[in-house]
């Protein structure tokens, strides 16, 4: 009883933290000079239509670098951590449903196509790199779930994601010889603005970042469900 | 789109989630509910960051035939929250699915996901 009333003071203090710091809220009237900095200037710096990819890749890159390395890190520890039980021989499992492998056979190609439609057009329309490889994993989840014999190769993935990786990298050292700094999407062309082949680097790294991040997930969830196999 | 008050509905939805985690994550027994409830909490952030960053009467931040290259400042709502709301959201997953692993390893060690049964580090 004491330990209840002691967690709804917490929580009613908690709330009146919130509510104190936000009774005063009204939406703005205008940006702030940081945002109207990257909304006047970025469609002409960086030639990307899509101002959110603008800032994610281009301005705040090194933070998207650190955001890939810690998805990194996660795929690392999960994998490290899961991949140390043995897989017991032998262990039944009931067949896929022939409704699933019929239907996965149909919607992977297309769930991977739109994965890819999604960071290609990243600098143009919603979406990027994250969104295209989360959607790529989804894919990856399906497939799994309709082959339940076959194996994947995980070396492929681990190649796939060390390759992009380096290639996100190199990018961006890139962007210090040939223009003004880490990151900088200026050293290919801008090309036409609104067109898939603009805005420089941008759609280059993005891709690279989608393959990255739809890799790690796709390990993730891989590794997880063998555990869970040898487990049963 | 003139919507009037949206920006206070998904505020408002967002501390109450944010209270409704807090709450699951120090009331809660069961490792996989304090997970859940964690995860809860993490959309609510999600939900006041966005709202912050909205503006009434203007559109997405992406150039297009709505918005003109020269005046966009005063016809788009603020890309940075979105780019951070962006940001959390892998971080999030990511977060997830490392409490799960550990969750995981925690059965197997110990064959109960009650929080009261690991005592190992109290003192």
């Amino acid at each position: 009883m004491i330990r209840n009333s002691f967690l709804v003071l917490i929580t009613a203090g908690m709330a009146w933290i919130l509510l104190d710091a936000v009774s005063g809220y009204q939406s703005r009237e205008y940006l702030n000079d940081l945002s109207g900095y990257y909304a006047t200037s970025g469609p002409e710096e960086t030639g990307a239509a899509n101002l959110v990819t603008a800032v994610v890749v281009t301005y705040r890159g090194l933070d998207t670098l650190g955001e890939v390395t810690i998805l990194f890190l996660t795929a690392t520890i999960i994998g490290f951590m899961l991949r140390t039980s043995k897989r017991r021989e032998g262990s039944v499992r009931r067949a896929t449903s022939e409704v699933l492998v019929t239907a996965s056979n149909v919607l992977i190609p297309v769930i991977f196509l739109i994965g890819v439609y999604i960071f290609l057009n990243g600098h143009l329309t919603p979406g990027g790199g994250f969104q295209g490889g989360a959607v790529l994993a989804s894919a990856m989840i399906l497939w799994i779930m309709s082959q339940s014999g076959t194996k994947v190769s995980h070396s492929l993935l681990e190649i796939t994601e060390a390759i992009s990786g380096f290639g996100f990298v190199f990018l961006g050292l890139l962007g210090i010889i040939l223009a003004g700094g880490f990151l900088d999407n200026t050293f290919l062309s801008l090309g036409t603005f609104g067109k898939l082949i603009s805005a420089g680097a941008i759609p280059v790294i993005y891709s690279l970042i989608g393959l990255k991040v739809g890799a790690e997930l796709s390990n993730i969830i891989l590794v997880m469900n063998e555990t869970q196999e040898a487990e049963q | 789109m003139n919507l009037p008050g949206i920006e206070y509905l998904s505020l408002g939805l967002g501390i109450v989630l944010f209270l409704a985690g807090l709450w699951g994550i120090i009331h809660q027994k069961n490792i996989i509910k304090i997970i859940i409830s964690f995860s809860v909490l993490d959309t609510s952030i999600h939900l006041i960051l966005v709202s912050i960053g909205y503006m009434r009467n203007r559109t997405a931040p992406i150039i297009d035939s709505a918005v003109s290259k020269t005046d966009a400042a005063s016809q788009v709502v603020d890309p940075l929250p979105q780019a951070l709301v962006l940001t959390a959201i892998v971080i999030g997953v990511g977060i997830t699915a490392l409490m799960l692993t550990y969750a995981l390893k925690l059965f197997n060690e110990k064959g109960t996901l009650e929080i009261d049964k690991f005592k190992s580090l109290k003192w």
